[in-house]
């Protein structure tokens, strides 16, 4: 049974991906994520200053639940799926971060220096925190998609809108972790 | 309650991602790093797979649980929009390590920073939704 507590080779996590989309789809709606955040923005009143929120939020109450869902998953996963969080990094990886001040680099899913208590609770922390996700927010309802939307669901289809998305999020990715992190760390 | 299996399969995606280390900020700034394949066997194996089902969706082949034909929607076009939209989305993806499905699946893990990525994402799509008449597209 010790299986269950290693983590997933790429053959096996990308087809179980797969999978999650076509039951997605099967059950008759669209797969993706973002959209989610538009539904709890509705929820949460923005209709008031906002006709582009003046939705029916039951209509989309499918996405809410897996919403909900991903989170009881998460707390599935963390306690009781994955008691060993190392991270088989690549050692040039590893070696660069620990070289810009990161430490524990790969003992654990997340890094202390954004993730930790101590980090959210100082400024710089806090703002990092905050700016990405602006930007993951405000980026992907503007691009009309996130990974699973566009670079899964939108590729998958052969959608040209979703390659110009998917290279958006490379550029920004690259932008990240080549100049934003190394800078700010 | 006919949404439960959205939230039974919210479950399954959300330990999958888990499970295959989707959601480590490492994997993806290793991804970013161009240090590593995971990721990219990860992301590139799970549109391979899933284009073999769009094709048997659009011929009909698998229909949905309402036996209804499965069309994925169509994305809206504009070329600045989505190259612009992406970019700012990477950016925050790449410093943060969390795309839109995984920040819920981090509040499980990392429940005060994901939160604050959660409200601020949702803060970024209300700012979007509040200007969306008067961006280019």
């Amino acid at each position: 049974m010790d299986f269950i507590f290693e983590p997933f080779a790429w053959f096996v996590g990308g087809p179980l991906i797969a999978i999650s989309l076509v039951l997605y789809f099967y059950f008759g709606k669209n797969f993706g994520t973002s959209t989610d955040f538009e539904t709890l923005c509705t929820l949460a009143g923005a209709g008031k200053f906002s006709d582009y929120f003046k939705k029916d939020w039951k209509e989309r109450d499918f996405g809410l639940m897996f919403a909900m869902g991903l989170v009881i998953g998460g707390i599935i996963g963390s306690h009781f799926l994955i008691p060993d969080q190392t991270v088989a990094l690549n050692p040039k990886t590893i070696q660069e971060l620990t070289d810009i001040g990161f430490t524990n680099v790969a003992n654990q899913y997340f890094p202390d220096e954004i993730f930790s208590n101590e980090a959210v609770f100082s400024l710089k922390g806090f703002l990092i925190l905050v700016v990405s996700g602006l930007l993951i927010g405000f980026g992907t309802r503007y691009a009309g998609g996130c990974t699973s939307g566009h670079a899964i669901t939108g590729l998958s289809s052969l959608q040209f809108p979703s390659l110009l998305a998917v290279i958006g999020f490379f550029i920004g990715g690259i932008i990240a972790a080549w100049f934003i992190i190394p800078t700010i760390f | 309650m006919k949404n439960i299996k959205f939230l039974l399969l919210g479950i399954f995606f959300a330990i999958v991602l888990s499970k295959s280390q989707a959601i480590s900020w490492f994997r993806f700034y290793e991804m970013f790093r161009f240090q590593s394949f995971h990721m990219f066997g990860i992301i590139g194996s799970a549109i391979v797979i899933s284009a073999v089902f769009m094709q048997l969706f659009k011929r009909g082949m698998i229909k949905d649980i309402h036996g209804n034909l499965i069309k994925p929607k169509q994305k809206e076009k504009g070329f600045f929009r989505t190259l612009v939209g992406g970019t700012f989305f990477g950016i925050g993806w790449g410093i943060s390590g969390a795309c839109a499905g995984p920040i819920f699946v981090i509040l499980g893990f990392k429940f005060l920073s994901a939160l604050i990525l959660l409200i601020s994402a949702l803060l970024g799509a209300f700012i979007y939704g509040l200007l969306s008449k008067k961006l280019p597209n």
